[in-house]
């Protein structure tokens, strides 16, 4: 720990400068790998490389010849760190352990706002591609130039340029003499040929695992700092609570270690010397504290009821030929209403953050999904300059989207700042995790359509009604918990994202006649982004509404998902699901459901299959087995996408059969693994997943594409079981029976 | 309100000035520094915290730290052979590459070293019930599976 002002671009320029810093230009012009036609990229950059061409962004050659990979994303546990490493070890022909990935840190790395939304391999492993390649060809020059030979005679090999047998190699770090490669990556790209590959491709194993079984210091809730002091915040009892009047002198006196109480409008937290007087201090001060009691949450009716009356602002989505034919349903008319509740995150580690204010800057250690977005929404909420902080991403327990990172982040900030030069620790509880979060939106979905005689949709009108899918902070300090509660307040913004909402409303499929309508309202409780964000509830209704004219129509549901489809990846997984589920026998009582989506209609093509057993006496369910089949373009690591898909379609059955937040007139009671039980390991099915590789095409991320596709495929297996349609989520046993 | 509480932690006793009604977990992770066990729930439900208590995989967020005096407390770094070397669990976990985010590895690590000293061959059965007690969100239960077999393979 630093105790001086410490600021990481200040250190970054004076270790340069110590080195005498050269400004090296270089012309990027063709050296081909020895055996194979290099792919010569001239179209675009990817897009973190076009708002950050230079090379230096993204690569540091390290003194001791490894290369360090400057990322603006985090690692969520999604192997973000392996494939980054295995992409730039490959253009630079460096064993994948001399890769090291910096992970995103303002003032440091590249500026790639949020982690999410299964993006980090096209933009982020993509960007690195192209600057370890640009970096191989200046790299090359420089040594051409040294040795006085042309570049198509030397090669690489584990961070050293080689020429013939009698010259010493020369590694990265001599060739660079203490500069970095400052300019700019340009089209044309020389990438390595794909029949060169030795890693992309492949399943490389995480190396971050094994610091995990040694029980190593990995995660923000790990790091430990001399000084260290910690800290709870006393959270209202209800969303709009105002503190009234907190009893502090007497509150004083009956907790050992207490080092400093912070009030602040109606945001109260406290600081101690060790961590469990902090944590018996924050249940202690709910006997000092006094609450105002706001307007309840609403009470007496189903939740898609009382949604059902909310005001709301509507746009469509999409709009082709005429649908007004089901304004009059004929015997070919089908029409159902889907619904699904409020699911929460459920990180298993509580939200944490550690912040330290040294008098000038602000530090602030946290597993946010956006260092930079989340130092915007800090800079306004404190009134401090931007170059003022310092965010540092460290990993935290896997968040599936945007929980309690930011807000912890911006509570320990608030804290370090009424306490500074010590470095704050604070630990969210399991009950603040649970009870504050931001949850997935509830939502309803209603879909109509008209079957022709051959069974062809011909018309199909879908609605869907549901609040924000993405109040992240992006620099608005409003989404940030605390800054609700200050004395100077911040609003919450009023409507957020409504585009996550429609995420895959629209079937990807041939329908000559279609609208897509999107309804946006402002729920009871607090929402932002969960894994997939709309694209869950849409393709849970919309694949569950074809199954039902699958039925209709008579046809096989495979058969007539390819019926309706005209992209050939579709295809492919769909028929590969079908083969991979032909030698499967059922039992009485049991039954297998399938679902499909291209996720975001632009991404990875996704088909599920899940296998049910139903007790029809209990209408209790056992899911079996839950295969997969997704193409995700090309695949940098197999197992990678493999672990994806299996942990996505896993918890998408989870929130599926069990997973439901629950409120009573004052807030959330969902508040702990009873009251919000997820699935445990007697309840996981077995899984199984086939990737197709696309080496040609452009990588795709792969960690959201099953949560909709599992979900239908769920109540569609449960249907096929027992001939009871589930349309309204989690799967009650007592529908079943 | 402090009291000298001597606890045995991997091989090695610790005497420490503490207040003895503190959780075990807390006194592992800020007096000891030790990352193996970790804060989930603090009410014995999610199972990140386990710790082997003369070698019972047992939740150490609500334990108090008194009550282990003259029991052998055993954590995930305790496993690792001096020389390094992985215990053959955490070696399966390594290899089957059971982990997303890892956060739950270390209860689930425990238990299965826990039920592999009990029970030297279980069916796949008595591996879920063994690590029942032990959330995962990332949803990475079938690979964990299969490292503990994996792992019971090697032991054998």
């Amino acid at each position: 720990m630093k105790s001086t002002p410490f600021n990481p671009e200040l250190s970054r320029r004076k270790f340069i400068n110590s080195l005498g810093c050269l400004t090296i230009g270089f012309s990027l012009t063709s050296t081909p790998w020895a055996s194979a036609e290099p792919l010569l990229a001239e179209e675009k950059l990817p897009g973190s490389l076009q708002k950050h061409p230079r090379i230096d962004a993204w690569l540091e050659v390290l003194g001791d010849g490894r290369v360090r990979v400057l990322t603006g994303k985090m690692e969520l546990g999604q192997g973000l760190r392996i494939a980054i490493a295995q992409v730039a070890a490959e253009e630079l022909d460096l064993e994948v352990e001399q890769v090291e990935v910096h992970l995103a840190e303002t003032g440091r790395t590249p500026n790639e706002g949020y982690t999410a939304g299964s993006g980090s391999m096209e933009n982020t492993a993509m960007s690195v591609r192209y600057a370890a390649a640009a970096a191989r060809q200046a790299l090359l020059e420089l040594a051409a130039k040294q040795w006085d030979v042309s570049t198509d005679r030397l090669s690489m090999a584990s961070g050293r340029v080689l020429w013939d047998a009698s010259k010493e190699p020369l590694t990265f770090a001599e060739l660079l003499n203490g500069a970095q490669l400052e300019q700019e990556v340009k089209l044309p790209v020389r990438l390595k040929a794909r029949s060169e590959y030795r890693y992309v491709g492949k399943p490389i194993l995480r190396k971050d695992i094994e610091q995990m079984v040694r029980a190593q210091p990995f995660y923000v809730q790990d790091l430990r700092f001399p000084g260290m002091v910690h800290a709870r915040v006393v959270r209202p009892p209800a969303y709009e609570a105002k503190l009234l009047e907190f009893n502090e002198s007497t509150f004083q006196a009956k907790v050992p270690g207490l080092l400093k109480v912070v009030k602040n409008g109606s945001f109260l937290g406290l600081i101690t010397t060790d961590e469990y007087q902090a944590v018996q201090g924050q249940l202690l001060a709910r006997e000092h504290v006094r609450w105002s009691t706001p307007k309840p949450l609403p009470q007496g009716q189903p939740l898609i009821n009382y949604l059902k009356k909310l005001p709301t602002s509507s746009r469509t989505v999409k709009e082709k030929g005429a649908v007004e034919v089901l304004d009059k349903p004929t015997k070919s008319t089908w029409k159902a209403e889907y619904f699904k509740p409020y699911q929460m995150h459920g990180s298993i580690g509580p939200s944490c953050s550690v912040a330290l204010y040294d008098g000038q800057v602000l530090h602030v250690w946290t597993h946010t999904q956006g260092v930079f977005p989340l130092r915007d929404a800090l800079s306004k909420m404190l009134g401090m300059k931007p170059e003022s902080l310092h965010v540092i991403g460290v990993p935290g327990s896997g968040c599936y989207g945007h929980n309690g990172a930011d807000d912890v982040a911006a509570d320990a900030a608030l804290l370090a700042l009424a306490y500074p030069n010590k470095p704050v620790r604070l630990q969210w509880s399991r009950e603040e995790e649970h009870a504050w979060e931001p949850y997935g939106s509830a939502m309803w979905m209603a879909a109509e359509a008209n079957l022709d005689a051959s069974g062809r949709i011909t018309h199909w009108r879908y609605g869907l009604w549901s609040d924000s899918h993405s109040t992240r902070p992006g620099g608005n300090a409003g989404n940030l918990l605390a800054a609700r509660y200050l004395e100077k307040s911040f609003e919450r913004p009023s409507s957020g994202y409504s585009g996550g909402a429609y995420r895959n409303s629209e079937p990807y499929y041939a329908i000559p006649n279609l609208k897509v309508d999107s309804h946006f309202f402002e729920g009871p409780l607090r929402v932002s982004a969960l894994r997939s964000l709309g694209a869950y509830g849409n393709i849970f209704a919309i694949e569950s509404f074809m199954d039902e004219l699958a039925h209709r129509a008579q046809k096989d549901p495979i058969e007539f998902r390819l019926m309706h489809s005209e992209d050939e990846r579709s295809m492919e997984v769909l028929k590969k699901l079908q083969e991979v589920l032909r030698p499967e026998k059922l039992n009485a009582n049991e039954g297998i459901g399938v679902a499909f989506s291209r996720y975001k209609n632009v991404a990875s093509y996704c088909a599920v299959a899940a296998k049910v057993a139903v007790d029809k006496k209990t209408g209790d369910v056992r899911l079996l087995k839950m295969w997969a089949v997704i193409d995700a373009g090309e695949v940098i690591n197999p197992d990678g996408v493999k672990n994806q898909t299996e942990g996505g379609m896993v918890q998408a059955a989870s929130w599926t059969l069990k997973e439901e937040v629950l409120f009573d007139k004052q807030h959330v009671s969902s508040r702990d693994w009873y009251s919000y039980p997820i699935f445990r390991c007697g309840e996981v099915p077995e899984v199984e997943v086939v990737v197709i590789d696309r080496p040609n095409e452009e990588p795709l991320g792969a960690g959201e594409a099953a949560q909709g596709p599992a979900a239908a495929a769920v109540v569609n297996a449960i249907y096929r079981a027992c001939g009871k349609r589930v349309r309204h989520l989690p799967v009650k046993a007592a529908y079943l029976k | 309100m402090e009291a000298d509480v001597t606890i045995e932690v991997n091989g090695k006793k610790h005497m420490l000035r503490v207040d003895p009604a503190t959780p075990l977990l807390y006194v592992l992770r800020n007096q000891l520094e030790l990352n193996g066990p970790k804060y989930g729930c603090g009410l014995e439900q999610c199972g990140s915290c386990m710790v082997l208590m003369d070698g019972v995989a047992m939740p150490s967020c609500r334990v108090p730290v008194e009550s282990m005096q003259g029991r052998a407390i055993t954590t995930l770094e305790g496993l690792t052979r001096a020389d390094g070397a992985l215990h053959p669990v955490q070696q399966a976990f390594v290899n089957e590459q059971a982990a997303q985010c890892g956060y739950c590895l270390n209860g689930m690590v425990i238990s299965a070293v826990a039920l592999l000293q009990a029970n030297k061959k279980p069916d796949e059965a008595a591996i879920r019930e063994g690590l029942q007690r032990v959330l995962c969100r990332c949803s990475v239960q079938p690979r964990v599976i299969r490292a503990v077999q994996r792992a019971a393979g090697t032991l054998q």
